[in-house]
């Protein structure tokens, strides 16, 4: 699935709501379909924040599934980071006067299994993050399995 | 809360995209009704902090029974709340918190410096007491 949309911020929403929906045919549970709108969201958001500064370009989403596995990418061709590094650390922004609170790429981070992200200053960056479905459902039954039997 | 004319109490505005603004003595109750995103943010904060200065409030309370959804822009506006009424000694609680939303704030450690309440009510008489 792939899906081309203006970088606005009330595209941030409809962004999430689509890769939300095209996850559901593995399944997920609640709490994985959070995470990953989460995900999105901090993607996008970072997309037209940083990527398209003062301009407004385009965000391009792909979406495939491998197996139970849900791969997002999430492209621009903005502003390209400059230090991938120092982007990722826990609290660092570059914008502390929109309140950015230098999360995102943490919540990337922590609510999907993999995380990519490749970016050239002038050409912009793409984020690629993949997690697997329907772990933390049978990880639950498990658990619950092996109660009944303790 | 039978003194409730006495008091003051006020709401200020059925926002138009959701989000309304209750002040209950020096109380901000911002009951938010919409998805807490970057988008949402920017006019959320400005209205809050509009009032925080005009009604010399304390105290801030974000009712999140209306919003399912949170992320990494909520932070930022909740903590730049706190930065605003923490130096007059002022709380910023949470309440009707649902799973997906307290994990964002587990995960972020939010909850080193603000409060979770079940339910407004219970956080207002909380806050009110001190």
């Amino acid at each position: 699935m792939t899906l081309e949309f203006e970088s606005k911020s009330q595209n941030e929403s409809f962004a999430r709501t689509v890769v939300a929906a095209f996850a559901t045919q593995l399944d997920p549970t609640i709490e994985e379909l959070a995470d990953i709108k989460t995900a999105v969201s901090e993607a996008v958001t970072n997309s037209i924040i940083h990527g398209y500064t003062d301009t407004i370009g385009t965000i391009t989403m792909h979406c495939i599934i491998i197996g139970n596995e849900l791969v997002v990418e999430v492209r621009d061709m903005g502003a390209g980071i400059e230090n991938i590094e120092k982007a990722m650390e826990p609290l660092y922004t570059t914008r502390p006067e929109l309140e950015r609170s230098g999360m995102g790429f943490s919540f990337m981070e922590a609510f999907m299994d993999n995380l990519e992200v490749e970016s050239e200053i002038g050409s912009g960056t793409l984020v690629r993050m993949s997690k697997k479905i329907g772990r933390s459902q049978r990880r639950n039954e498990y658990a619950q399995e092996a109660g009944q039997k303790a | 809360m039978q003194d409730a004319k006495k008091q003051n109490k006020m709401n200020i505005e059925k926002g138009e995209e959701g989000t309304s603004y209750d002040i209950n003595q020096r109380c901000l109750i911002i009951r938010l009704n919409e998805e807490l995103d970057h988008h949402n943010a920017i006019r959320i904060r400005e209205k809050a902090d509009k009032l925080i200065d005009r009604y010399n409030i304390k105290h801030i309370i974000f009712d999140f029974s209306g919003a399912g959804f949170m992320d990494s822009a909520g932070i930022g506006v909740i903590m730049g709340r706190y930065r605003k009424v923490i130096f007059i000694g002022g709380k910023t609680a949470v309440a009707n918190v649902n799973s997906a939303v307290d994990r964002i704030f587990r995960l972020s450690g939010l909850y080193k410096i603000i409060e979770k309440y079940d339910t407004v009510e219970t956080a207002l008489s909380i806050i009110q007491q001190n």
